[in-house]
């Protein structure tokens, strides 16, 4: 079977029903997408399957074929995305297990409504944080949906600027 | 203020100059190697700083982090004693293995009780200290100027004089030859440039992009995967199991119980496949005689103890309570109730064990370094020195990983049976998890007291029914038959009372107990609190000048009651239809209080309006991280208000993950506002301090709105819900 995650192609030998969850973390290899339920109720798993928010601990493999898987680890390359410098600048994780799951659910509300209501971020925030980081997540996505565009080219242009 | 800690009777500041890798490697090296190797190695000044050539400072850290930020905030003590900048300084985990080879030299690592600061406080800043006082001896004599004319500035040492200065670098290896000082002088706190300041988490970025490595992540080569089901009924242990169509399935490797048969095991090439394996093993429990406890009988039990005629007296009482209360005007009573809890942090309990012939590997989340690596040694019945922990992050922990680490040693188990030399990663489901916890004990609280003419405080009893986790966890016995877990919160009441009685009453059950974020704290205060309240309003008096006309002076519950009650504006009436709930409690030797404002329809929809937490933790070590810890715990309280409860049928436990035990989630976060009003002069916990005034305040505020009273929880029984 063969899956497209961030970008790159990967040929798996799986079964079927095997949940994408397990197939990201001990198949491929990519561990920042967590287990916490299994149950598609807290999060932690949650992935974009052609941009859309899925919860992969729930979804078999083999609905993901011929469809663009994204992980945390394709969030950005460089932890540069504005919602990753926002996650810092508001110090928001505590233990962090959830925050892959917290940022991929961020970052599909931020990529479908750039300027969201509080009403928009409760509707797509729906991950469980035990840890109670959510006046924070709330906070870090009021901070960047204001100005979503202009802190991405910023982290763009500090990020070259260091490269060079 | 001058701190003067003599260090003698400080046994782990002992000197230990040269190559610290051969130390956390286990390793000897020899010869001209090994002086390589020193040349370019790190400098151990004492065992919790070393310096590196190009003027790196790494600050060992002993304990654990699982969120709460101490990884962050206990190096900030040494950095600031060193007079280092924060920007030189890296963390290091210190090497569990060493730590108990060299007696245990780096004291406590269990982190529980909020106690990473409180209790490491004295010799992380001496161990600061006295890394700067070497460093400054060795620029004296590399410089030979005098000690007194050297000074030290963001890890800078000058000598102004002959315009001189040099970094740590340079001098570590002179310094770590010396010997440490006997004696040295912390600063003032006015002195003070990195504690204090909310210098960034150093694990927030590796959160942020999923590289933060959690016991759950380790993957290794040739490793084995093992699914694990523990018996239903609590105590009960398989009597017989068929694995035969399990055993059927691609990659299954292996079927068997461990520990005597309490468990069942799968091992496979992959979790996934396991844990799909064990749900088709057949298995026949032999429950142990505690399949027909439930509810019913656990409440008659607790009951039955609240009015138990033999019950251990409290240290504190004093005066006579009968008496006080036979001559009162008015005399109330209530019982409170507060149920059995999981810990449920996101990552679920797991460990990764390699045996090899002469060493043991773990890699575990854990909240005690130590205890895991006890753990494993008596699982295997090995020297706790052939055990090594490499430590990660842990995915929360709130009590639950602070225990006995029995994961660890069900790994550890399970790779002894395979008689393999593969790494053998075992993961439970958040099923086992929620059914196989140790809970927050359940606790049932009577109490009673009078009022006098005047409207004040006569005579004040409590008894208290709840079960012992030092004592069923680990046979601790009982101080004069008081547990202290159980009955915080009544040992020291912040009112002055001259007649009180009160009393505790152990209940064992089957059920397992264990430290639950902020324990007896996160109980006792839903009676007391409430209570308090309750009589003030039965005296006519507004709740937060009941209690102020009860407090001592110099109490400093008061001083942090009434910087609550001004950052709420308590003396202004809320606007129409909100209502407004207050508590104090002394929880962690720290002082909180938090005001709650809400509003309820007619549905039982409650909208919280507004959540003050304040707190005196005495000096505050990173603010922007006490924060995060009292939002947090605002978390933790309102979700056990509304949805906490675990539930016992036929001896095991009925809820199994989190469709039917409930979280707080985003949308139900209302907002809250942290006030930090220290007074010095004392260093006291945050990670669990606040919750303990939040329940009763919340309650208090609820009853204010309703005007009915809540004695039992969780509250979603009674028709609430969030708005």
């Amino acid at each position: 079977m063969q899956l497209l995650v961030n970008d790159e192609l990967y040929e798996v030998d799986v079964e079927d029903d095997m949940p994408l969850l397990w197939v990201i973390r001990d198949v491929l290899n990519l561990k920042g997408t967590k287990y916490g339920c299994g149950i598609a109720q807290c999060g932690a798993c949650t992935v974009h399957l052609d941009g859309e928010l899925v919860r992969s601990c729930s979804m078999p493999v083999v609905a993901a074929q011929g469809k663009a898987i994204r992980t945390i680890e394709g969030l950005s390359k460089d932890s540069s995305h504005p919602l990753q410098l926002a996650w810092i600048e508001h110090q928001v994780p505590q233990c962090g297990y959830c925050q892959s799951g917290q940022l991929m659910a961020a970052a599909a509300l931020l990529e479908k409504i750039p300027q969201p209501t509080d009403a928009d971020i409760e509707a797509t925030m729906t991950n469980i944080c035990r840890c109670g980081t959510y006046v924070r997540i709330k906070s870090a996505i009021r901070d960047i949906a204001g100005n979503y565009y202009e802190v991405a080219e910023a982290a763009k242009s500090k990020l070259e600027e260091g490269g060079a | 203020m001058k701190n003067t800690l003599p260090t003698s009777r400080r046994g782990f500041l002992c000197a230990t100059a040269g190559v610290s890798g051969s130390f956390a490697l286990g390793i000897e090296l020899g010869g001209a190697q090994a002086l390589e190797a020193a040349e370019n190695a790190n400098k151990r000044i004492n065992i919790w700083v070393e310096i590196a050539p190009d003027d790196t400072v790494d600050i060992k850290f002993a304990r654990s982090e699982m969120g709460q930020g101490s990884l962050t905030s206990a190096p900030q003590l040494v950095a600031d004693e060193l007079d280092a900048s924060w920007e030189q300084v890296r963390i290091s985990y210190v090497d569990a293995n060493e730590h108990m080879r060299r007696n245990r030299a780096w004291g406590d690592m269990a982190t529980v009780g909020s106690r990473t600061i409180r209790n490491s406080q004295d010799y992380l800043r001496t161990a600061g200290a006295t890394a700067k006082a070497m460093l400054l001896t060795a620029a004296s004599q590399k410089w030979s100027v005098p000690l007194s004319e050297l000074t030290v500035n963001q890890g800078i040492i000058s000598h102004e004089a002959s315009n001189r200065r040099t970094g740590f670098g340079s001098l570590a290896a002179l310094a770590a030859t010396l010997a440490i000082p006997e004696e040295v002088s912390l600063k003032d706190p006015s002195g003070w440039h990195i504690i204090g300041k909310s210098v960034p988490r150093i694990d927030i970025p590796a959160s942020v992009d999923g590289s933060q490595v959690y016991g759950i992540d380790i993957e290794l080569p040739d490793m084995l995967h093992a699914s694990i089901a523990q018996s239903p009924v609590f105590g009960g242990k398989v009597r017989t199991f068929d694995a035969e169509k399990a055993k059927g399935r691609r990659g299954i490797l292996e079927v068997f119980t461990i520990d005597e048969g309490k468990a069942l095991v799968v091992v496979a090439d992959n979790w996934w496949r396991a844990k799909q394996a064990l749900q088709e093993v057949v298995i026949e429990w032999d429950n142990q005689g505690n399949d027909s406890i439930g509810d019913a009988e656990l409440i008659a039990q607790f009951t039955m103890a609240l009015s138990a005629p033999e019950a251990a007296a409290l240290p504190n009482n004093r005066g006579d309570a009968e008496t006080a209360l036979a001559s009162s005007k008015t005399v109330l009573e209530a019982d409170y109730y507060t149920p059995f809890l999981s810990h449920s942090p996101m990552e679920p309990m797991g460990a990764t064990v390699q045996i090899a012939n002469d060493r043991v590997d773990i890699w575990c989340s854990t909240q005690n370094a130590e205890g895991c690596l006890v753990a494993v040694a008596n699982a295997l019945q090995r020297d706790v020195t052939d055990v090594y922990l490499h430590r990660v992050q842990a995915g929360g922990g709130f009590g639950r990983r602070g225990g006995g680490d029995e994961y660890a040693a069900q790994a550890a188990l399970i790779a002894a049976h395979l008689r393999t030399q593969r790494p053998v990663k075992l993961l439970w489901t958040r099923e086992e998890d929620m059914q196989h916890d140790f809970y927050r004990p359940l606790g049932m609280y009577r109490l009673k007291a009078g009022l006098n003419e005047e409207g004040k405080i006569t005579g004040w009893e409590a008894r208290i029914a709840s079960g012992s986790i030092l004592n069923q966890m680990r046979g601790v016995p009982l101080a004069r038959g008081v547990d202290g877990p159980a009955t915080e919160g009544f040992l020291h009441l912040p009112y002055e009372i001259a007649d009180q009685k009160q009393s505790y009453k152990q209940v064992n059950t089957h059920v397992p107990l264990g430290f639950w974020r902020t324990v007896g704290w996160s109980q006792t205060p839903f009676a007391r609190e409430q209570f308090i309240d309750e009589l003030a309003l039965a005296a006519g008096k507004d709740p937060l000048a009941f209690r102020l006309e009860h407090m001592p002076e110099d109490e400093l519950s008061r001083h942090i009651l009434e910087v609550a009650a001004e950052a709420a504006n308590w003396s202004s009436k809320p606007v129409q239809g909100v209502y407004r709930g207050i508590a104090t409690t002394e929880p962690y030797g720290s002082y909180t209080a938090a005001v709650v404002e809400l509003s309820v329809d007619d549905s039982g929809a409650i909208k919280v309006h507004r959540i003050i937490q304040a707190i005196n933790c005495g000096h505050a070590v990173n603010p922007l991280n006490i924060e995060a810890q009292l939002q947090g715990a605002t978390v933790w309280t309102l979700t056990a208000a509304m949805w906490g409860e675990i539930n016992i049928s036929e001896g095991r436990v009925m809820q199994s993950n989190f469709h039917d035990y409930r979280m707080l989630r985003l949308a139900e976060m209302p907002h809250v506002e942290v006030v930090i009003a220290n007074t010095g002069g004392f260093w006291g916990g945050v990670g669990e301090p606040g919750q303990a005034p939040l329940l009763p305040a919340f309650c208090n505020a609820l009853y204010a709105a309703t005007g009915k009273r809540i004695r039992k929880l969780p509250l979603h029984h009674f028709g609430y819900r969030f708005a």
